[in-house]
């Protein structure tokens, strides 16, 4: 059948949304201390406003899964008096949620203009040989995924790679990357000492 | 360099984060001050400081609490600490070594303009400035300098930290109030202006964290003294980050009498050794480039804008001789390519089209006829989009072309990069784009 004599739409040519949905995944409840959390981020907003603490309901819910579900948004909806299409859309948008499984440790590189300027595509070269990633891809243990990542904020101690959303390491060179990927590997989440900034250590 | 720093004197003391070394500082005494002035007394005071907001725009924030309306409740002060303009950084530094000073200025513009709640959007990357912030915040509270009858003057008012999840265009005014009733972070169409229409469509002052640390030092010090610290209608202390190839990148407190040469040369060492200035962004990757010989303007919002650029969020980005200015193009529009949100079809696939063909003469496959091209596509995004996002993604291509025409056409005519610059990736970069 064709609406338009000029468009063929047999299988091959069928448009196909390019959306990407989420994971079922899992049936998905916040822990009884993560709903506690985010009853209590609520009472920062108006009663009416719920829906103010949806990007607080998103971390939440990564915090527990990883990434991002299908179910955490069914979850998550009725919540905050919105429809899970409502909170898709929000999660979709933002650059720190997951939408798809990552590995534990996430490595960010920065590569705007003052880390590139600092060496950051030789970090992420150097990350990547060293993982044997691209950039964008999990390694089949599940423990790394590299990443690149737009401006952070840090340009006076560039380059930085930021892991997990959270641990800033500056100042980072191909060797100090190397030095964090095996120290990772030994000690676990102890090799993320958080952000270095200690101004009055420079 | 005789001038002493307001906002950063002690940011590199130990503890200076804490409310304890802040109070022992003259800490909260400016919030003092202004309870017992008239709100509409603090705002008059704020315009005659002539105080700019520290953002990027320069909007006077004085005329910005003048427009709020104030017959509606409730009032909100959103405070923008989405800092993101890529060369930024200065509002990092306040906020984890002086977080309570930022406080001070919310509870002052708070006061000012009648509002109950101030909330600070911070971004989402900040998370460990964020920790030292609540648990300051917290401290606050309990001591009574926040929450209920602040400093037993009945007055009650909130500061709330509200954590955003990545998104550059979250610190344009309207999409960062979007953000924060928790939809996509997308600009609104203006009028009406969030003076009239902001969060939750009440009246809302949007300021950066710098504007509003500004505030406990012009209320204790009064406006003449800020507008003695600069040149005129550029008052007051004034935070700068240099980055890029200088031999200490920093944020540096001056006024803005200081010159962009200075800057970089007195104040950020010069450039790495052995190597030549070629061009400095002066406000934010947004901003045009200045050349060498432009360098010697006052650091203000106006001699910044009369030699041919603006200071901008004052991110001051140096670049030396071995730095391709292609690739620097090629760099910026992948920042605005992927940063854009997509509302206004111009920036969505004009920033799209731009990296596409910078890409093609960054690889040696472009055309003499692209680089017109790029002139064009950047001049039909330029001023037609919601926000200024679309102005600031189509300035790093035309700004490039205009002033170093030569590298594109070298790039073109000899097929491949002609300063293949040591801090480069020795092969193309692995990443997607």
């Amino acid at each position: 059948m064709s609406f338009h004599p000029l468009m063929v739409y047999d299988e091959a040519h069928f448009h196909k949304s390019e959306r990407a949905t989420l994971d079922e995944a899992g049936p998905f409840t916040f822990t009884p201390e993560r709903r506690a959390t985010l009853d209590e981020i609520l009472t920062k907003y108006p009663p009416d406003q719920k829906r103010s603490a949806v990007l607080a309901a998103l971390y939440l819910a990564q915090e527990q899964e990883g990434y991002l579900t299908a179910n955490a948004m069914r979850h998550i909806a009725p919540i905050l008096n919105l429809t899970p299409a409502e909170v898709e859309d929000v999660a979709t948008y933002y650059v720190m949620f997951f939408r798809e499984r990552v590995g534990k440790y996430v490595l960010q590189v920065c590569r705007t203009l003052s880390c590139a300027l600092a060496g950051a595509e030789r970090v992420t070269e150097a990350l990547s040989e060293k993982l044997g990633l691209r950039v964008g891809q999990t390694d089949p243990s599940g423990m790394f995924t590299l990443l690149e990542f737009e401006c952070l904020g840090a340009c006076d101690r560039a380059p930085i790679v930021m892991v997990n959303n959270e641990h800033w390491h500056e100042k980072a060179t191909p060797e100090s990357c190397a030095r964090l990927v095996d120290d990772i590997k030994a000690r676990g989440a102890d090799a993320l000492s958080g952000c270095h900034l200690c101004i009055e250590k420079r | 360099m005789t001038y002493e720093p307001v906002l950063t004197k002690y940011v590199r003391e130990p503890n200076s984060f804490t409310l304890d070394f802040f109070l022992k500082h003259q800490g909260y005494d400016g919030l003092k001050k202004a309870l017992g002035m008239q709100p509409n007394d603090v705002i008059e005071m704020v315009k005659a400081s002539g105080l700019r907001g520290r953002g990027g725009a320069g909007f006077p924030t004085g005329l910005k609490w003048q427009f709020v309306d104030k017959k509606t409740e409730p009032r909100y002060i959103a405070c923008n600490a989405d800092e993101s303009e890529p060369g930024t950084f200065k509002d990092h530094v306040l906020m984890e070594r002086n977080p309570h000073l930022l406080f001070e200025g919310c509870l002052i513009g708070c006061w000012a303009i009648g509002a109950k709640v101030a909330y600070i959007y911070i971004r989402g990357e900040f998370y460990h400035v964020q920790k030292v912030m609540e648990a300051e915040l917290a401290k606050a509270y309990a001591q009574g300098y926040a929450g209920k009858n602040i400093l037993g003057s009945g007055w009650d008012c909130d500061i709330v930290i509200h954590r955003g999840a990545g998104a550059y265009e979250a610190g344009e005014e309207t999409a960062l109030i979007e953000s924060l009733e928790g939809k996509r972070a997308q600009p609104r169409i203006k009028p009406p202006f969030p003076a009239v229409a902001g969060l939750y469509n009440k009246p809302t002052a949007v300021n950066n964290v710098e504007t509003l640390c500004n505030l406990p030092p012009i209320v204790l010090n009064g406006a003449q003294w800020f507008v003695d610290l600069g040149p005129e209608k550029n008052g007051g202390p004034k935070l700068f980050c240099v980055s890029g190839h200088v031999k200490k990148p920093g944020t540096y407190e001056a006024t803005m009498r200081t010159t962009l040469r200075e800057l970089i040369y007195d104040y950020a060492g010069g450039i790495r050794d052995g190597h030549q200035l070629k061009a400095v962004i002066p406000g934010g990757s947004s901003v045009p480039i200045l050349l060498p010989d432009q360098l010697d303007v006052a650091a203000s919002f106006d001699d910044v804008q009369k030699a041919g650029s603006m200071l901008g969020s004052a991110g001051i980005i140096v670049m030396d001789e071995t730095t391709c200015m292609v690739w620097v193009a090629r760099n910026l529009l992948y920042f605005y390519k992927h940063e854009s949100c997509g509302k206004c079809t111009p920036c969505r696939e004009g920033g799209d089209w731009l990296h596409k063909i910078l890409t093609r003469i960054e690889n040696g496959e472009g055309e003499m006829r692209d680089i017109d091209l790029l002139v064009s596509v950047g001049g039909n995004i330029a001023g037609k989009t919601l926000c200024a996002f679309g102005d600031a993604a189509a300035t790093p291509a035309l700004t490039t072309v205009k002033h170093f025409r030569a590298e594109f056409e070298a790039h073109i005519r000899e097929g491949r990069c002609t300063l293949p610059a040591d801090w480069r990736a020795s092969r193309a970069p692995v990443g997607a784009h």
